[in-house]
């Protein structure tokens, strides 16, 4: 089992990385920071399972990214959120 | 004049003129894609190499069909009724709706409470991810490219088009779902309900509210 990496409350930064394959981690989202809400456990690596490879597990998490930080021009309130289920292997200590 | 318009059925009104009746376009004649005919080959093949049959493909979509919204809408009015309910909802949603009789498969379920503070919507930007254990298939809005891109990039508005306003002071929070989670939302008991039975409630609670495009009203 790989080591979880963050905790609620860690500030990450999703890679900004465009490999091809099958990556479940949305290029809007990607350089993009935010904050770590909830930790899901451990999950198949849909990057290795897509092309019936065997992979080790990853830790999903569900990170917070405000609206504003996202898109510049953004209307509406300061606190509007997306959260995204994101793979451990695409998140970094900015 | 368009493909999609000679679906409509206006044809069996008409008498063709050169001697015989044509039965009217099917729905189903449509040119199939390249992955629909590939889905239709390999089903075929499973069948021929027996490793599934033909009713064991029909039953299992059967089963699909007969999943509605009509599922979540209880788990929502059992939420609202009964608090100890809502908590295991809340921590533990797989076993929650696995007490009323309808178990997840193989994904995780979560629940989002929407509240005075933080009104909640879900989304799959990269598919059609979506908690189908509990309101069946998805709708075709929700697999639709315009949707995915929009309500991530300008939720507010495309709530509007939806006639549901949410007003500043509340949060609005877009999930994603990219992994093994699934999300629904469970809407605010509306006011004015109070005096109304579970069953009741659980008629109030739509498919949209669910998936957090709209709010229930009594």
């Amino acid at each position: 089992m790989p080591l979880e990496r963050f905790v609620e409350g860690d500030v990450v930064r999703v890679r900004e990385d465009y490999p091809i394959g099958h990556f479940r981690t949305p290029v809007y989202i990607r350089g993009k920071t935010g904050v770590v809400t909830r930790r899901f456990g451990a999950y198949g690596n849909p990057e290795t399972l897509a092309f019936n490879l065997p992979g080790e597990k990853k830790h999903v998490y569900e990170v917070r990214f405000r609206q504003v930080e996202i898109w510049p021009d953004y209307k509406g309130s300061e606190r509007d959120s997306v959260h995204i289920d994101l793979q451990d292997n695409w998140l970094e200590q900015p | 004049m368009s493909q999609h318009h000679h679906e409509h059925d206006h044809h069996h009104d008409h008498e063709h003129s050169h001697g015989h009746a044509h039965s009217p376009p099917q729905p189903d004649d449509k040119v199939h894609s390249y992955y629909q005919i590939l889905g239709v080959a390999l089903k075929e093949l499973l069948i021929e190499k027996g490793v599934v049959t033909a009713d064991e493909v029909r039953a299992a979509i059967e089963a699909r069909d007969m999943i509605t919204p009509a599922h979540g809408a209880k788990v929502v009015a059992r939420a609202w009724v009964d608090p100890a309910f809502r908590e295991r909802l809340m921590s533990d949603a797989n076993a929650a709706v696995a007490e009323l009789g309808f178990p997840m498969n193989t994904t995780e379920l979560v629940a989002l409470e929407n509240t005075d503070e933080v009104h909640n919507v879900v989304v799959c930007t990269l598919c059609s991810c979506y908690p189908r254990e509990l309101l069946g298939l998805p709708p075709s809005w929700y697999k639709s490219r315009a949707y995915r891109a929009r309500i991530v990039r300008e939720p507010r508005e495309v709530l509007a088009e939806f006639g549901t306003l949410t007003p500043d002071s509340v949060e609005l929070r877009v999930h994603d779902s990219t992994a093994d989670l699934r999300y629904l939302v469970v809407p605010q008991r509306p006011a004015g309900s109070e005096s109304l039975s579970e069953d009741e409630l659980a008629a109030l609670v739509t498919r949209d509210s669910m998936i957090g495009v709209t709010t229930v009203r009594a």
